[in-house]
């Protein structure tokens, strides 16, 4: 009887173990804007990702991509890494994903567009793909969406499980005029969110940037 | 129709529909009230037995609690006070041993002091000087007159000169003599002084032993004491295992400081060998993995203390022979050796792995990184932390069986004490119920005295006018009056 318990115990130790990896990950796909007069900003998202690999563990899993003209294409991901369990292994890791934003912050063009939908439909697939505990959606961008001719995205996102956050939504010059378009702006995106199921949130002041994994 | 109004309206008169009102309540409530009081009564009485009888056996309980608690006291006292005995007896056994061992050199030594100091007497005795035989033969010539004879003078002198230098050359063998036994005694001396120390020795060897003979006497005495099972040593025991539940649980906590930054030193590497991903329920495996380390550590020392008869949690080990303890004691020393080593190489790789993250940090801050690459003393300062800690915490064995042995009593102190606290309650809560029945029966009789006072009016009208026999009053009304009239 003691034997049985004894091996029940451990059984349901390994077994709670074995499934418990993918539960406490975090995933992370962080869309940077390049458009126009935005990729001004990219000098902040830098910093926002050192946060982010100063922040993560072993076992999450970082993407970043671009938001351009079209961005739902698996080439404007920029870097995507899942950390290795073992701490030495995943802090190269992290050194490497550095050196890649670092290069990409110093090459990038703007475009002349800005598909943010795109972006996020390849954030949830790719999310989805690498099912993590917890995912996460960045936005670094105002928000503003220019479409080019020809591209559709009506679809509607499926954001069960998704916490989405906008990240530095700055102001317009249109904005400072009538700030209705700037709310407008920011509650189109909420609703549509909302609408997919998500958790919605706007993060502007960069000094607080450990409000993002404050659920 | 409102309620009220019906009630006001039964008559013409709301006055007079109130008062119709009133009597039916004073007479519902006057023929109510024997029912009404029994059923208070009873209710009041069945709680407060209910809970006397409870009460009763919690009592008993908490008695049965505090002879068995004095059992286990007198009990633990005896096996301790059994060990200091044993101990004790131990100690003079080896003194014993210790002495007797040298007893034949001692004895011998004494001996050999004793013969060596007799001849030395012998040959410092006193010997008078003495003349040649022949002088008692010429002494009667000596005495002859000198009659004016040449040749005699002559002789006579020459037996003065002859016997005044045999006068000399005696005084001189015996001041050399006195001299030789002068220094004989002399030599004595030192030996005299080494047969005093080496009986000093034998003096205090005996007086150590009277000294262990009386604590053994103090000893056999608190276990007479705790044997006869008497107040003095219960109360003697209790304050003990008090003290010692209190001291224990002190140096306990101190072990869990301990345990905590052990935990600390070695939860960051354990991520290295085990992953840092995965999770054992809401813990890291590799935090896990730390704790059953030091869990180890711990049993570990639980079984060294064990094997080394420190301490007697375990009997089956306690009970072991001797062969198979020492064996594992070096298993357990062993194994705790090797855990000391890897604790102290996980410290190490904690340090690097530290390094490496503070190094990223600073990177990522864009901040420059040289001044950390020089750490040697942290390095070292946490490889002997974690070399020594598992053998520290081996120690937590003995505060761990006086605290568990400790627990015990003050447990069953507490356990007592909360039942007393309970009896008291249940019997607090059995008057409660009691009193306030009899403050619903006063209460009820408040409410309709108008009807009391008149039925006693009427009662003393039938008693004084004596139309009506004393008998037929009833008994209980007559106690009632009686109570009326007294309130």
């Amino acid at each position: 009887m003691k034997k049985l318990f004894v091996f029940v115990i451990i059984t349901g130790l390994l077994f709670v173990s074995c499934t418990d990896t993918k539960k406490h990950a975090k995933g992370i796909y962080m869309l940077i804007d390049t458009s126009g007069t935005y990729s001004m900003e990219l000098k902040k998202a830098q910093s926002i990702v050192n946060y982010l690999l100063g922040t993560l563990h072993p076992g999450d899993t970082l993407a970043v991509a671009r938001i351009d003209t079209g961005s739902f294409s698996e080439k404007d991901i920029v870097a995507k890494v899942m950390f290795d369990a073992r701490p030495s292994v995943a802090n190269s890791q992290k050194r490497v994903f550095k050196k890649k934003i670092d290069k990409f912050i110093s090459s990038v063009k703007s475009s002349s567009y800005t598909d943010i939908s795109g972006g996020i439909l390849q954030a949830i697939e790719y999310l989805n793909e690498v099912d993590p505990g917890t995912k996460y959606i960045l936005i670094f961008s105002d928000l503003k969406e220019e479409l080019a001719k020809g591209y559709v995205r009506d679809v509607p996102f499926e954001l069960a499980g998704f916490n989405v956050i906008a990240l530095n939504v700055t102001k317009l010059r249109s904005d400072n005029l009538d700030p209705k378009e700037y709310l407008g702006r920011v509650g189109k995106w909420r609703v549509d969110v909302g609408k997919g199921g998500g958790n919605w949130r706007v993060i502007n002041d960069l000094e607080r940037l450990d409000n993002i994994f404050s659920d | 129709m409102t309620f009220t109004n019906f009630l006001m309206n039964i008559t013409g008169s709301p006055f007079l529909s109130i008062l119709i009102w009133l009597l039916i309540f004073f007479a519902l409530f006057y023929f109510a009230r024997k029912p009404f009081h029994r059923t208070i009564r009873s209710l009041s009485r069945v709680i407060n037995n209910a809970m006397r009888l409870a009460s009763a056996s919690v009592f008993l309980a908490e008695k049965k609690l505090v002879q068995r608690n004095r059992e286990v006291l007198m009990a633990a006292g005896l096996e301790n006070a059994e060990r200091q005995v044993e101990r004790e007896f131990d100690r003079i056994n080896a003194a014993v041993v210790r002495d007797l061992e040298v007893y034949p050199n001692l004895h011998r030594k004494i001996t050999d002091i004793i013969s060596h100091l007799e001849e030395d007497y012998k040959e410092s005795a006193d010997m008078p000087p003495s003349l040649p035989n022949w002088a008692t033969i010429i002494e009667p010539i000596a005495k002859m007159k000198d009659a004016g004879d040449s040749m005699v003078s002559n002789m006579l002198g020459e037996i003065n000169r002859t016997l005044t230098e045999q006068h000399k050359s005696a005084m001189e063998g015996y001041r050399k003599d006195s001299s030789k036994r002068h220094s004989i005694l002399n030599k004595m001396l030192p030996l005299w002084r080494k047969l005093q120390r080496t009986l000093g020795d034998v003096g205090k060897s005996i007086s150590s032993m009277n000294d262990r003979a009386k604590s053994i006497d103090r000893y056999m005495d608190n276990y007479e004491q705790i044997r006869m099972q008497t107040d003095r040593a219960a109360r003697m025991l209790s304050s003990s295992s008090l003290t010692q539940f209190f001291i224990a649980g002190l140096l306990l906590l101190i072990a869990i400081g301990g345990i905590i930054i052990n935990f600390n030193l070695i939860a960051l590497p354990m991520s290295e060998m085990v992953g840092g991903a995965s999770y054992i329920g809401p813990y890291k495996t590799s935090d896990v993995a730390g704790l059953v380390i030091i869990l180890i550590e711990l049993s570990m020392g639980l079984f060294l203390m064990e094997s080394l008869r420190i301490t007697r949690l375990f009997p089956l080990i306690g009970s072991m022979d001797d062969r198979m303890r020492i064996r594992m004691v070096w298993i357990t020393f062993t194994i705790l050796l090797t855990l000391a080593g890897v604790e102290s190489a996980l410290a190490f790789m904690r340090d690097r792995i530290a390094l490496d993250m503070e190094t990223l940090r600073q990177t990522l801050a864009g901040v420059e990184a040289a001044a950390l690459t020089t750490r040697i003393i942290p390095t070292v300062g946490q490889m002997i932390l974690g070399f020594v800690f598992p053998f520290a915490l081996a120690f937590v064995a003995i505060p761990l069986e006086s605290f568990v042995s400790s627990s015990r009593t003050v447990l069953g102190i507490i356990g007592a004490g909360l039942l007393r606290i309970i009896a008291f309650l249940l019997r607090l809560i059995g008057n409660v119920v009691h009193y306030t029945g009899r403050f619903m029966e006063n209460l009820y009789d408040l409410a309709i005295f108008p009807v009391l006072w008149l039925e006693g009016v009427v009662i003393d009208m039938r008693v004084s006018r004596k139309d009506v026999p004393v008998e037929e009053v009833g008994e209980k009304d007559r106690e009632d009056r009686k109570k009326r009239s007294k309130s």
